[in-house]
């Protein structure tokens, strides 16, 4: 396959990827209903008891699913009742099956953020010395804003508070708080301080992801975080042919969530996008079952070959 | 480069998490999340 060939075919592979995105972004957000001007009316069909596998407000107009951060944290926040397990259980299914490939095929958050990359500008380059520690953020935010806080926080009513949803969310911003405050003049006169700041940091969000890939994903997202964990022992995997591969540094080079896939194939950073597989120019990278082909040891095989 | 976790360390953890999802279920936490996600979420949207 010569090199304009292979071009081609990893831009058709990109495509997939994001009409997958599109698609199941529709899909989820299917509630025509919820768009139309008046009161604000929401879906509350059984499918709510259902969490989509990546991040969705559920309040947002549209949504057919419930969002797993959201759930996770509500079930937190009613501990007399709820230990998480459902949640939990649940995303680690999905996590011991596919790891972060829901953050780059099922999150519409996500395509939102590499649609805003798309946008011509020269792009930023977050030096690792800053890049590196602020990946540990998102696991700050899933185990003290999504776990800890939920969980052990009680006001002096004895309501417990969805902070991550609350106070960091731009998913929640966009795709819910800014429809219903568009759609709903009552709701327009209840904006505060709360919206203000989530207001911000939705747009901070959104400036970021015009020059960084992915900025939410790689430093904040709770979710992404969850699944990372999967990574190493999640079914489906990345995997190196190490006769193949000639250490030419075009996948690290490809990898815009700054992976170095023929180092670290099953990084808790990659968001298993395919984009160095299809960069590979000695098709050395794959994505497989399990850590890769069985090979039979010698002494199994003797007896078949010799019979 | 690390040795990679067996596959049959994943084959056994697919079902405990199943388990883990199943006993959240019978638990009733299945309802809490419904209860939550079919009212608007006022602090997920920035009003709360």
């Amino acid at each position: 396959m010569d090199k304009n060939e292979q071009k081609a075919k990893a831009k058709k592979a990109a495509g997939l990827r994001k009409a997958v995105q599109a698609g199941w972004g529709i899909l989820s957000n299917a509630y025509i209903k919820g768009f139309l001007p008046g009161d604000p009316v929401i879906y509350q069909g059984k499918l709510k008891q259902v969490c989509v596998p990546g991040m969705n407000c559920y309040s947002c107009p549209g949504a057919l699913g419930s969002c797993p951060i959201g759930s996770m944290q509500a079930i937190f926040d009613n501990r007399n009742r709820g230990i998480g397990a459902y949640v939990v259980g649940y995303l680690a299914v999905i996590g011991l099956f596919v790891g972060r490939f829901i953050c780059a095929w099922l999150c519409l958050f996500g395509l939102i953020q590499e649609l805003l990359y798309k946008i011509p500008t020269p792009k930023l380059t977050v030096p690792e010395k800053i890049d590196k520690p602020l990946r540990y953020l998102k696991y700050v935010m899933l185990f003290v804003m999504v776990f800890l806080l939920p969980f052990f926080y009680r006001s002096k009513y004895g309501v417990g508070e969805p902070f991550f949803c609350k106070y960091i969310c731009p998913v929640g911003t966009l795709e819910g708080g800014i429809p219903l405050v568009l759609l709903n003049s009552m709701m327009r006169g209840a904006l505060g301080w709360l919206f203000r700041w989530k207001f911000l940091l939705l747009l901070l969000c959104i400036a970021a992801s015009i020059f960084i890939y992915r900025p939410f994903c790689k430093y904040i997202c709770p979710l992404g975080a969850f699944y990372g964990l999967f990574q190493k022992v999640s079914l489906i995997r990345m995997r190196v042919d190490k006769e193949k591969c000639v250490d030419c540094g075009v996948c690290a080079k490809t990898c815009k969530m700054n992976v170095d896939p023929h180092k670290t194939p099953n990084s808790n950073e990659c968001i298993r996008c395919r984009e160095c597989i299809h960069a590979c120019p000695m098709h050395a990278l794959s994505m497989n079952i399990g850590p890769g082909p069985v090979q039979l040891p010698e002494q199994e095989v003797r007896p078949a070959e010799e019979a | 480069m690390k040795r990679e976790v067996p596959l049959k360390v994943t084959i056994a953890l697919i079902p405990l998490a199943i388990a883990l999802c199943a006993f959240g279920i019978y638990r009733g936490e299945v309802a809490i999340v419904l209860a939550k996600a079919i009212n608007i979420c006022m602090e997920c949207i920035g009003l709360g």
